[in-house]
């Protein structure tokens, strides 16, 4: 067949439209519509309103909606949900816990502050001026507080020389000596730093001692530093039994106490529960120390050697503190009082007396104490959360991170920390509020497994997801989010599940969107700039960031009612560089194709004509590389539908896009067409052909005078050639070109007996001639009757189409200038339905 | 060295010398003996039994080590063994060191040596400890209240100060190897407390059918409290049984060792409340 001339339909858009538009008919209030607001009416405060009515209420609430979120939730509700799988974590909490209390049973770690780290300080706080004395009577008041601590050092000596020349019977006496002095509180603002001096002798005892019974265990080999009872011989045993027989018998109740407390760790050669049982029975013994202050630092001297030797003993330590409690009232009681005025010295500089005892109890009670310490501490958030604002929060946040941190404590806490979290996240919703608390961010420190961190993270942005209504551009707000958000991305590695990846990217997306910095355009772009480094591998998120550009774009335009100045025009290209250098990043070839387009279609709406041509061009050369099956949703998909849809839309925005002044005249169209003549295509399929009858309504439209639509400011085509007959000749040559093409291909379809395609084929360029051919034109006219028969000819068209396509072309018959659509109706015979 | 009955008394005997030593022999002799004494008040009472205090022999054995010989220069140990069996039905009681009557083993080493050289002799003690009764002990706890109103032997009743203090003891049938514990509460008292202290008494008698002599004296005194205890709040009582000084409470003719509790409160006027406590001490 010889090439068809082809001639285009002159059109008038306007006018078509015109007929072609519905009548609008008001629709009155009562009336049924569709797409009519829906007005929940509220049964109950109808029912209310029935004041007096007997009738029975059974049927009010028939009419009522279902429960929105209970029908969403099928099989098990998210919540037990959620505690079956806390209850997991219990599990394995306590685990974790258990192991912890194997390790704590060893001795205290180096985030145990030492007594070593106090004594100088109470040494230089608690002086006095006052004369001391010291046991004999002789001595009685006259040393300074420098010959007495002088006098304790002798003794100190004296003690280790006594030892040293075996004189085991003369050291014990000293040591006794020497404790009885603590039963002594004249000079009392003295009596904190006498407790240290003397305490210090009774550490020397008791490691003299210990380190005798060791050697006498170091045959045939040293112990080791792990030892139990049983490793112990006889004699060593023996031994240590007479220390403890010796100390038993000692007569007056403080230096007992505190010579056994001194040697407390000996227990140790002798069976394994010697500490766990003395350490209660020394406990309840200082309840016979009638003096408050005496009995405080005797509680606090039990404590220090208990920690030492048996730190995970908290039951003691608490008994101690308790009966430090419950003694606090002797204070009141004659006795002191009548000590304190004879002494002259006041209440309040008499209670800080106790402080360096009480501080030493608590410490040690508070060590490694976070599992008791965060169960409340998760309570009592809720109590501030409920009844105080940030700034007590933010206090309460500090206590937890300072309790949890140390041994990393916090590792075992995930649950409850959680707990912390959601608890704030209830009554805090302000976002500026709930981040300016300084103590938040590192709060969410301590969650440093990723998976709990993420699932933490992920709480926080669904609380800011439903409850920040508003854009914002708060530095607190986006700083915190950021972070929050990279959190989460940086939580994605290859072993990330694509559903995981999904919903994380949701939520970036969800603060993206937040975020607007209003008219400061540029802080926007940049970012989005910080934005595409920060969320890099998540593509959901480039994606997003592309449109909010594009957005961004617009917006600039917008504002700038269509005319750029120059400042906005050079950021308009920014935003349209941002898009196109982020566009190959990522992997989704027709996500490429889509966001090439629309930022092309946005740079061609900015007036970014170079820019817009890149886009396109950029587009136009990734069609190759479309591969013949995508995965949709897990599955393998032919891609071919996506294909053709994309290349329709990328058409129809061709119309619009001027030529290049340095390329020749259509010069995409051609790219696009070759690209789409080179492509592989499904082999038994006519796709190519159909994206070259989709291409006339392109080439016919170019050939207007007036165009359908254009870009303000953007001067197209028809501007540019002014219906130039070289244009519209290149335009029908093409048109020619595209239609032989097809023309040929159903010629191969007769041949390979393929005569449904063929028809199919047939009609849908007949179609074509209709609506944008000019039908006037004999050869055409014949052309498409031709077609007519074509696709009719093996009764394989879709009749019901057939007969409105007559319908259609006698109403087409009676416009203007197309009259002689009757004569080719006439030509055109319905296929007989045999 | 501490055994038990129907035991062996066993060990090394050490012999340590520069050069070689002629000896004549080396010899053990073990002893067991019951020594007896009258207090000096009790002597002019019954001087009439003066002979009856004499020291009662529990156990005597005797053996030959070495024969006469040589020993060599350095350390010689020579072990041994003692079966520790008693003449006729003699029972061996616990090792004792009390005032009046004194319960004691000693293993002598003799090495006899030629004319010109002395004798070598070295003697210690070895404890006993009686075999475990078989009788289960009945812990018996007592609970005591101490008023003004309960104490004998007051001149003045009513110069008294008003006070009640309470507590318990968790046993007067004591096992020696374990202490004496129980509490003690100061309910409340006028004069305020100076201190609590547990004294254990031991109660010798000796004597035959003539008559006899009994003498309380202190084994020792532990304080409890020290100064105004807080009222109502339970002070623990605890104390453990020194050795050598305390055995099972031991009844037998000739002599009788017993022992006391008493507890004994100071008031800060130095007024001095007692409450007695006789204890029954035995083995498990």
């Amino acid at each position: 067949m010889a090439a068809v001339q082809w001639h285009s339909r002159g059109r008038r858009y306007e006018a078509e439209l015109q007929r072609c538009r519905l009548e609008a008919t008001p629709v009155d209030f009562g009336d049924y519509h569709p797409l009519k607001p829906i007005t929940v009416t509220d049964t109950k405060s109808r029912r209310g309103a029935r004041k007096g009515s007997t009738s029975s209420s059974s049927s009010s609430s028939s009419s009522a909606a279902p429960d929105p979120l209970s029908s969403m939730l099928d099989g098990t509700d998210p919540l037990s949900m959620f505690a079956a799988a806390s209850a997991g974590e219990t599990l394995c909490v306590q685990d974790l816990g258990r192991k912890r209390r194997e390790r704590e049973e060893e001795a205290v770690g180096s985030d145990f502050e030492p007594w070593s780290a106090k004594r100088g300080e109470i040494l230089a706080r608690f002086t006095t001026t006052e004369k001391l004395s010291i046991g004999s009577q002789r001595e009685l008041l006259n040393l300074s507080q420098q010959d007495y601590a002088n006098r304790i050092e002798e003794l100190n000596q004296s003690l280790k020389e006594a030892w040293a020349s075996d004189q085991k019977v003369k050291a014990l006496k000293i040591v006794i000596q020497c404790s009885k002095l603590l039963s002594d509180t004249s000079v009392i603002q003295f009596y904190p730093s006498k407790f240290v001096l003397i305490t210090d002798i009774l550490d020397t005892f008791g490691r003299l001692v210990y380190e005798r019974i060791w050697t006498m265990c170091s045959d045939p080999r040293p112990l080791p530093e792990s030892f139990s009872a049983d490793d112990v011989n006889d004699t060593a045993k023996e031994t240590c039994l007479n220390w403890f027989f010796k100390i038993a018998s000692i007569r007056e109740l403080i230096p007992r106490l505190y010579v056994e407390a001194a040697i407390l760790k000996c227990n140790r050669f002798l069976n394994k529960s010697g500490i766990q049982e003395t350490l209660p029975r020394l406990t309840a013994m200082i309840r016979g120390i009638g003096d408050p202050l005496v009995a405080a630092y005797a509680r606090a001297y039990l404590c220090r050697v208990g920690m030492e030797v048996a730190p995970h003993l908290k039951d003691s330590l608490n008994r101690n503190f308790f009966d430090l409690l419950g003694t606090f009232r002797q204070i009141q009681g004659d006795s002191v009082q009548n000590q304190l005025v004879l002494q002259r010295v006041e209440i309040p500089e008499y209670l800080t007396l106790y402080s360096p005892a009480i501080n030493w109890i608590l410490q040690c009670i508070a060590y490694r104490a976070p599992e008791d310490y965060i169960n409340c501490a998760e309570i009592w958030v809720e109590f501030t959360c409920r009844h105080f604002t940030k700034r007590e929060v933010n206090t309460v946040l500090a206590d937890i991170i300072k309790h949890m941190t140390p041994d990393r404590a916090f590792e075992d806490a995930y649950p409850q920390l959680q707990s912390v979290i959601r608890k704030i996240l209830t009554y805090f919703h302000d976002f500026s509020v709930l981040f300016s608390m300084e103590r938040f961010l590192p709060f969410l420190d301590m969650f440093q497994k990723d998976s709990v961190r993420v699932e933490v993270c992920r709480s926080i942005m669904e609380v800011f997801i439903k409850h920040q209504l508003e854009p914002t551009r708060d530095p607190v707000i986006l700083n915190a989010m950021l972070h929050i958000c990279k959190t989460m991305h940086d939580s994605v590695n290859a072993l990330t599940l694509e559903d995981e990846k999904r919903s994380l990217a949701l939520l970036i997306n969800g603060f993206i969107r937040m975020v607007s910095f209003g008219r400061d355009f540029e802080q926007q772009l940049s970012f989005c700039v910080e934005a595409r480094a920060t969320f890099c591998n998540l593509e959901p998120v480039l994606v997003q960031l592309i449109h909010t550009v594009n957005q961004l774009a617009m917006e600039t335009r917008r504002v700038m009612r269509g005319s750029h100045s120059r400042k906005t025009a050079a950021f308009v290209r920014a935003c349209a560089a941002y898009s196109f250098i982020t566009i190959p990043s990522l992997s989704s070839i027709f996500c490429r194709l889509s966001l090439y387009l629309l930022s092309g279609q946005v740079a061609l709406a900015n007036q970014c004509l170079s820019q817009a041509d890149a886009f396109l061009k950029a587009a136009v050369s990734l069609l190759p590389e479309v591969p013949r099956s995508i995965s949709v949703e897990g599955k393998l998909r032919p891609s071919e539908g996506f294909l053709l849809d994309f290349i329709s839309n990328f058409l129809s925005t061709l119309l619009v896009v001027p030529d290049h002044p340095e390329h020749g005249v259509l010069y995409l169209v051609r790219g696009l067409l070759n690209m789409v003549q080179d492509y592989t295509w499904e082999d038994n399929g006519d796709a190519k052909l159909r994206v070259y009858i989709n291409a006339l309504p392109l080439l016919a439209a170019m050939s207007q005078e007036a165009y359908l639509y254009c870009i303000p400011r953007v001067d197209s085509n028809e501007t540019l050639y002014g219906g130039d007959p070289k244009f519209l000749s290149e335009i029908n040559k093409l048109c020619e070109t595209l239609i032989g093409q097809v023309l040929d291909h159903l010629k191969a379809l007769g041949r390979d007996e393929s005569v449904r395609r063929q028809a199919a084929l047939a009609f849908s360029l007949f179609g074509c001639l209709l609506a944008h051919g000019d039908l006037r034109n004999n050869k055409l006219n014949q052309l498409a009757v031709n077609l007519w028969n074509l696709s009719h000819k093996h009764g394989h068209c879709d009749t019901r189409a057939s007969v409105r396509t007559l319908e259609f072309m006698k109403h087409q018959a009676q416009q203007p200038d197309m009259a002689h659509l009757s004569d080719t109706v006439q030509r055109l015979a319905l296929q007989s339905r045999t | 060295m501490s055994a038990s009955l129907k035991e062996l008394l066993a060990g090394v005997v050490v012999l340590v010398s520069k050069e070689a030593v002629q000896h004549q022999g080396i010899s053990l002799s073990m002893e067991g003996l019951v020594n007896l004494q009258l207090s000096s008040k009790s002597v002019g009472v019954f001087e009439a039994f003066y002979n009856s205090v004499k020291p009662i022999q529990l156990i005597s054995s005797n053996i030959e080590v070495a024969k006469a010989g040589k020993i060599p220069g350095g350390k010689t140990e020579i072990p041994f063994e003692f079966p520790l069996q008693t003449k006729g039905n003699k029972v061996l009681y616990e090792t004792y060191h009390g005032v009046f009557v004194n319960i004691q083993y000693t293993l002598r080493c003799d090495v006899k040596r030629s004319l010109l050289a002395k004798d070598l002799s070295r003697t210690c003690e070895f404890m006993v400890h009686s075999q475990p009764q078989k009788a289960k002990v009945l812990p018996t706890p007592v609970d005591f209240s101490i008023t003004p109103d309960t104490l004998q032997n007051i001149r003045e009743r009513n110069l008294l100060p008003k006070f009640l203090i309470r507590g318990h003891l968790d046993a007067t049938n004591c096992v020696i190897s374990q202490p004496l514990t129980g509490e003690v509460v100061v309910e409340n008292s006028q004069v305020p407390i100076k201190s609590i202290e547990l004294q254990l008494v031991r109660v010798e008698t000796c004597g035959c059918a003539e008559g006899y002599a009994r003498d309380a004296t202190e084994i020792q005194n532990i304080q409890i409290a020290e100064g105004d205890v807080c009222h109502s709040l339970s002070i623990p009582i605890y104390m453990v049984f020194p050795r050598l000084f305390t055995c099972p409470t031991l009844e037998t003719t000739n002599f009788k060792v017993e022992f006391e509790v008493n507890i004994v409160i100071v008031l800060h006027d130095d007024h001095l409340i007692t409450e007695n406590f006789p204890l029954k001490l035995c083995r498990i």
